[in-house]
């Protein structure tokens, strides 16, 4: 295919992705532009041009052994997500905008820490960077002059140039429209998400294509290549030593899923809200098993068709479709991979641009520069600052690309670029859950690390593979056994980058620990090792954490601030500040929380490093003890947590206070029931023992009184004596059912018998009065649980209250029994004058006394209705009253006939 | 001969009230509850009022108070004769103006003793 073509292709696929990203930063709001999925699509900027491509060839070269780098992150999805938390946590809170920003500040925004993971980082991706290029550059070589056969050169080097100076254009353009560089890039992220999903799909098309049209599905490639190969070799993992490497790069693939700049671009500084690593969780490693799907039938599909020619095996799922006279899918899968080239290089130079900026350049050389010069020039300044960045790393990277050795594949350089990056994992992540770990520790084990990274596996790449001098690799520097570089201290079971990530991480390790358990860190670092390890309590706490002696005005940290982040930004952030302590605006000193709140926001702008410097010139801080710094820290975290505790406790004594207060009215209330009880009863008791007395007192002084009334007196002394005997009674039987169902005497009964024996008991009354009783019920027998003495007493008070209000002659008293499936309903209503209406809810009170204490009750509605009330609740069951009928009273009784459930 | 109303809901008490009183030489009314002890007393003008505090309908307290404020009743001694034997209940009868308390059960002989003594007072 003609260059033109190609290249008109590359330059409207490149205008389409500037018009995606301009869109989405335009569309900030828009909610294709916020949705989670564009964050989980984001974060498959880890496969690279050296997945695309890379991968077929270390799958065609040594089989499966390519899965290990994709798997890492796969298994460990969900620890990633519980260690990503902490990560996204602080870094938010500290505004931090790269990986050096954040480690630098762990270890007390040291300078030179931050410095040192810069260069780390930039030894480690400008390598990759110029991989990408060269992934572009041959494919691109691949695909125009695959018709006339390839030995001519690089004809397309100078357009690799030119593609680079668009990719700087790009990543310069939408990485640097905000200041502040731990603000989030939308438009980027947007394009990045877009692009993921294209190179996946294209590569899922090749694989197609190769599996399912080129051959006759998976089972068929792989037919054929067992016959050709040792398959058995290439889909094994291979024995112990085998093993390790595998777990090797797995751990390795794990390592790097946070460290490489980029990921930490696109996880953490574009990160913004939960729902994102919800669905992370499984978009991601979703994403990269069906990246892996067909790479190992593209690779074995391509060793088949093209084992016999001399051509890089990496690009075979471009050289087949261009073998079978594709064109069309060629061009796809260009694309695909020019987009995974795209994506890395423009995340990788935003975020390794920021570090140099904020953590190399402004820290050691402008910072001073800046303090004198007004916001605007500022601004100006350091965005340009970071768009030289861009420009310079993607050069430098372009000619570091002009040296590569066409034979040099792309999984070992991309292997070099992870074992480089994976030296900040222990001053990284022991960093956040260990408080001991200090700079110089820090800076020992990364130092260490590189040196051996390069001395066992870059130093001996280059010798064998570039010089062609094996003899360093083989026999080790001046001949000395023990120091092969593949096989230090005789160290043989482990290939050579797994070898070397070994080593490397043991010692970085060891020294990183030892030197930070032996030379104590300031107490800046302390400071911020406890805040980075108790970052949970550190968010609640914010500004408090952070531990500042020393005397600084207000004034000079705002004009600071103004310099930095601009005039409306500054103002905006005091208010807040001054809002959240409650600090008054004419408050002159600042203090710790002051000095730690201005820090936060510089960092954004310009480094941990910078803004600590910048802070130092205007504040004249004091050194703090370590003691004072743990205390502090101690003391804030117990405040927070006494508070919470107190909070807590003092919540539950209202609750409590409140409990008590309902108890206590409780008990006013039914000691004042008790005391109306006794002076109810004393009063009963009082009436007829005072007839009783004065009767008495009558006949003994009467010798004279006529016969008749001497009988008359003898009778209401017998009557009286009676009504004592019947309220003492009724008394003593109210106490004993006060205490309760153990004493019912609970039987099987039939209900109709019991009753149709109460209505005999009482048939002789209704006779002499002549009042008419009447049972009404369809039942002969119901069956029912109950204590039969009780409910006798219950119905013979009803029927005896009944018989006493209705007239003699018309008077109708009836009882009607209804069984319902569980319950029994019983009703006796009479024709008598009824119960008035606002004694309703009160007859069947014990204690009952009607509101004007001296207005006396109505006779006979003394205890035996609460006697009533009472039995039938020791039954489960209730008793009402109908309100008042014109016919009459109607008492209402309901209750159970298994009475025990 | 001196005028007695009693009051009282009791109908056996009242019975033997009212046997002893006229055996006493008293002019004896008898009242069931306030409303009646009220109705009574503004029409017979009696000298001595024996009355009961818990009552249905009007309470004694009440009847206390219309024959305080009936100016035909000034005259009229009250003596209240009632089961509520809490010094506080004593001490409300006496300050709302009652002549003398008596607490039920009570002796006859004391009642009458009280009755005279009113009377005397006069």
């Amino acid at each position: 295919m003609s260059n033109w073509f190609i290249l008109t292709i590359i330059l409207l696929y490149l205008s389409f992705l500037f018009l995606i990203a301009y869109w989405a930063e335009r569309n900030k709001q828009n909610k294709w532009v916020n949705s989670p999925y564009v964050y989980a699509l984001s974060l498959a900027v880890y496969c690279s041009a050296w997945t695309y491509y890379g991968s077929v060839g270390i799958a065609a070269r040594s089989g499966v052994e390519f899965l290990a780098i994709y798997l890492g992150p796969v298994i460990a999805a969900p620890l990633w997500v519980v260690v990503m938390r902490k990560i996204i946590q602080l870094s938010k809170l500290y505004n931090v905008s790269s990986i050096a920003d954040f480690i630098s500040l762990r270890y007390g925004n040291n300078r030179s820490v931050g410095a040192l993971v810069t260069l780390v980082c930039a030894i480690s991706v400008i390598p990759y960077i110029s991989l990408q290029l060269k992934a572009i550059s041959e494919t691109f070589q691949i695909i125009t002059l695959y018709d006339t056969g390839f030995s001519e050169g690089f004809i397309f080097s100078d357009s690799t140039f030119y593609i680079a100076v668009i990719l700087a254009v790009f990543a310069s353009f939408f990485g640097t429209l905000s200041l502040d560089a731990s603000k989030r890039r939308k438009g980027v992220l947007f394009s990045v998400a877009f692009e993921s999903i294209l190179k996946l799909v294209f590569f899922l098309i090749v694989g197609v294509y190769v599996s399912f049209f080129v051959f006759d599905g998976t089972q068929d490639i792989y037919n054929q290549a067992n016959e050709e190969f040792n398959l058995a070799a290439l889909s094994s993992v291979g024995g112990i030593s085998g093993g390790l490497n595998w777990y090797f790069t797995i751990v390795l693939s794990f390592l790097a899923i946070f460290l490489l700049p980029r990921q930490f671009q696109v996880s953490v500084v574009e990160f913004s809200d939960r729902s994102q690593l919800k669905k992370a969780i499984w978009v991601f490693p979703l994403y990269l098993l069906l990246f892996n799907v067909f790479v190992i039938f593209i690779a074995w599909g391509g060793m088949l068709l093209l084992g016999n020619k001399t051509v890089n095996p990496d690009y075979f799922s471009l050289l087949i479709p261009l073998h079978t006279g594709q064109n069309w899918l060629a061009v796809l899968v260009f694309l695909g991979g020019f987009s995974a080239v795209i994506s890395m290089v423009v995340v990788s130079t935003l975020a390794l641009s920021t570090m140099l900026s904020n953590n190399l350049i402004i820290p050691y050389g402008f910072i001073k520069k800046f303090n004198k010069n007004q916001s605007v020039k500022n601004e100006k300044y350091i965005k340009n600052i970071r768009r030289f960045s861009i420009f310079s790393l993607i050069l430098i990277a372009y000619l570091l690309y002009l040296f590569f050795d066409p034979d040099v594949s792309l999984f070992s350089i991309g292997l070099i670029s992870f074992l480089i990056i994976v030296q900040l994992a222990p001053s990284f992540f022991l960093g956040m859950y260990w408080n001991r770990g200090s700079s110089l520790g820090t800076k020992a084990g990364i130092i260490a690390g590189l040196f051996i990274c390069l001395y066992s596996y870059v130093l001996p790449f280059f010798a064998s593979v570039i010089f062609n001098n094996p003899s360093f690799e083989n026999l080790g520097p001046w001949g000395i056994e023990f120091l092969r570089p593949y096989q230090l201290f005789g160290l043989d079971a482990l290939n050579p980058t797994t070898h070397a990530l070994f080593w490397s991480l043991l010692v970085n390790t060891f020294l990183y620990a030892s030197i930070s358990v032996s030379f104590k860190g300031n107490y800046r670092e302390r400071n911020y090792g406890e805040m980075f390890v108790n970052s949970e309590q550190v968010v609640a706490m914010r500004e408090t954490a952070f531990v500042w002696k020393g005397e600084a005005y207000v004034s000079d940290i705002q004009q600071l601030l103004i310099r930095f982040i601009g005039e409306q930004r500054a103002e905006k952030a005091l208010r807040i500040f001054r809002k959240r302590y409650a600090v008054k605006p004419d408050e002159k000193l600042a203090d710790a929380r002051f000095i730690n709140f201005a820090e936060r926001l510089l960092t954004g702008a310009v480094g941990s490093a910078s803004a600590k410097i910048l802070i130092g010139n205007v504040a004249k801080e004091k050194p703090v003890s370590l003691v004072e710094v743990l205390q502090i820290l101690e003391e804030n975290k117990e405040t927070i947590s006494t508070n919470k505790s107190l909070a807590a406790q003092s919540e539950k004594l209202i609750q409590l206070t409140q409990k008590l207060q309902q108890a206590n009215e409780e008990l006013k209330i039914q000691d004042q029931l008790k005391d109306d009880f006794l002076d109810t009863v004393a009063h009963e008791l009082k009436t007829p023992v005072t007839s009783i007395q004065a009767s008495s007192e009558v006949l003994a002084d009467g010798e004279d009184m006529p016969f008749q009334l001497r009988k008359q007196f003898i009778e209401n002394i017998l009557n009286d004596t009676e009504r004592l005997a019947v309220l003492i009674n009724d008394i003593l039987d109210l106490e004993k059912l006060a205490s309760g169902r153990d004493n019912l005497n609970l039987a099987n009964n039939n209900f109709v018998k019991t009753v149709t024996k109460a209505i005999q008991g009482v048939q002789n009354i209704a006779d002499k009065k002549k009042v008419s009783l009447q049972l009404k019920t369809e039942y002969t027998s119901i069956e029912a649980e109950y204590d039969h003495d009780k409910m006798m007493q219950v119905l013979t008070n009803l029927l005896s209250n009944a018989l006493k209000f209705v007239n003699s002659e018309t008077g109708i008293i009836q009882l009607q029994i209804t069984s319902k499936k569980e319950n029994i309903i019983c009703e006796v209503s009479d024709n008598g004058k009824g119960i008035p209406n606002e004694d309703l809810p009160h007859i069947f009170k014990k204690f009952y006394q009607s509101k004007n204490q001296n207005l006396k009750k109505q006779k006979g509605s003394g205890f035996g209705l609460a006697i009533c009330k009472k039995i039938i609740e020791l039954h489960n069951g209730n008793i009402s009253a109908k309100a008042n009928l014109k016919q009459g009273a109607s008492i209402h009784i309901e209750f159970p006939k298994k009475t025990s459930r | 001969m001196k005028k007695i109303l009693i009051v009282d809901d009791e109908p056996n008490i009242l019975m033997a009230l009212e046997y002893t009183l006229k055996k006493n030489n008293f002019e004896v009314f008898i009242a069931r509850d306030g409303e009646e002890a009220i109705h009574i007393a503004k029409e017979k003008k009696p000298d001595v009022l024996v009355l009961d505090i818990m009552m249905p309908k009007v309470d004694g307290f009440e009847v206390l108070e219309y024959v305080k404020f009936n100016s035909d009743l000034q005259e009229t001694k009250v003596i209240f004769l009632s089961a509520k034997n809490k010094e506080k209940d004593i001490q409300k009868g006496i300050d709302k103006g009652a002549n003398a308390y008596l607490t039920k059960p009570f002796s006859m002989k004391k009642l009458i003793q009280e009755i005279e003594n009113q009377i005397l007072v006069n």
